[in-house]
Order: C-alpha cells, then sequence, then structure tokens
C-alpha cells in the first residue's frame, strides 16, 4: 500500500507496473484518474491551486485504504495526490486498486475515491474568468460518501 | 496550544497562532467561541461553514482541548 502527497505529476503506467509485477495472484487493477477541467458552477476555469494539511492527509489516505481493505479484498493499492498550482488538464489524484477479481477493484477504487473526497483535507482554489475562488465544498460528495456507510 | 488554519481561514487568519488556553475553556465549542469573541474578520469568517482536527483527527465541537493539543480548522474539504 502506498501513499503520496507531491508538486510533482504522476506516471500511471508506471505505478500499475509497480503494482502488477508483486503479486502473482492478482486478478485486477482498477485506476481512478482525477484530471482538472475547464468549467465549475458555470464559470470557465483556466487552472487551480492545491493546499493540503501535512501529516493529517497522509493519515486519513492510510486509514482509507484500511477501511477498504475491511470491506473488498485488496492485494495492493495506491494513492497519489498533487498539490500546488494545476493547469487545465493536468492530473489530480491517481487511485489503483488490486484485487484477485475485477468486483473488489472496482468497488474498493470508487469508495477510495469517494472518501477521499470528503475525509481528506485538501482544498482547491480555482482561477476563473471571474478571478480567483476558493471551491465550496459539494453537497453531491457527501452523499456519494454517506451511501457507503449502511 | 498550537491553531492552524488552512486555505480560506489561513488566508484570513494566518497559517498559525500560539495560544494558552484561559482557565474554564475544555472543549473545542469553548475555544471556537473565544476566538469568535475576537471580532471582525474572525467573527465573520468563523460564521461560515468550518470543520475542526484536533492532533491531525476530525474532531466534533463537544472533543476535548487541552494546552499542548495542536487544532486545525479549516472549511469544508474540496480535494480529490
Amino acid at each position: 500500500m502506498e501513499v503520496r502527497v507531491q508538486e510533482a505529476d504522476f506516471d500511471a503506467g508506471k505505478e500499475m507496473e509497480k503494482i502488477r509485477k508483486r503479486f502473482a495472484d492478482a486478478g485486477a487493477i482498477v485506476s481512478f484518474i482525477g484530471l482538472v477541467r475547464d468549467f465549475s458552477d458555470g464559470r470557465k476555469v483556466s487552472g487551480m491551486t492545491l493546499e493540503h494539511y501535512p501529516g493529517m492527509t497522509e493519515k486519513m489516505l492510510r486509514v482509507i485504504l484500511e477501511e477498504a481493505g475491511k470491506t473488498w479484498s485488496i492485494l495492493d493499492a495506491t494513492i497519489i495526490h498533487r498539490v500546488g498550482h494545476l493547469q487545465i488538464s493536468d492530473q489530480i489524484v491517481l487511485v489503483l486498486v488490486a484485487s484477485p477479481h475485477r468486483q473488489d477493484a472496482f468497488r474498493a477504487a470508487e469508495f477510495i475515491i469517494d472518501l477521499l473526497k470528503t475525509k481528506a483535507p485538501f482544498w482547491k482554489k480555482e482561477s476563473t474568468s471571474e478571478g480567483e475562488r476558493w471551491v465550496d465544498a459539494k453537497e453531491s460528495d457527501d452523499i456519494a460518501a454517506s451511501r457507503w456507510i449502511e | 496550544m498550537r491553531i492552524l488554519y488552512f486555505a480560506r481561514l489561513r488566508e484570513a487568519f494566518g497559517a498559525s497562532e500560539e495560544l494558552t488556553l484561559p482557565e474554564g475553556i475544555s472543549d473545542m465549542e469553548g475555544l471556537v467561541a473565544l476566538i469568535r469573541h475576537r471580532g471582525g474578520k474572525w467573527q465573520d469568517e468563523l460564521s461560515k461553514p468550518f470543520r475542526v482536527a484536533i492532533n491531525s483527527s476530525m474532531a466534533g465541537f463537544d472533543a476535548p482541548v487541552k494546552d499542548g493539543d495542536e487544532v486545525a480548522i479549516f472549511p469544508p474539504i474540496t480535494g480529490g
């Protein structure tokens, strides 16, 4: 299991390769990559800056991986989240999950990104056509995270 | 204790401050009330939604605080 918070970009292929060779009983790897898109609440976005709470962020990401491991069969998992200034189409976050079977890998990957969005202390500040603004938390993200708690 | 601020609150209050807990304040609710009572930007910013953590774990407003804790106050999270 690996958790990283970094300014540098990541290579999803290389990260997947590391996981793929580690477990002979892995039957599937699911990957999720979050990107910087050029719109938000009807505004044109030209980039964003991501801030985090060092220490707590890594701790929460590990807690989320542990939680996922209690429900699904996970052989290995990686979370890489970038901070600092990002441009349109840049990669923000990578979630990789390797499991013996695809169902576990799909569900665990979705659980991990849903929980990350509400539990890991990151904040986005967007540069838009109307100036810079801190992104408001979305109710839809709370709903996405809460549907796993049942 | 050390109080950390992030994002919108960091821009308004600065990244951190050291504070000695006055007598009679023993939980997050009391601590936040103390800070809000400074008025001005403190009153304004802490009237908007925010979350708290104690020693790197999310906490509720009834959570106990003591000198030596690292408390963080920040807006709702928007990563991913």
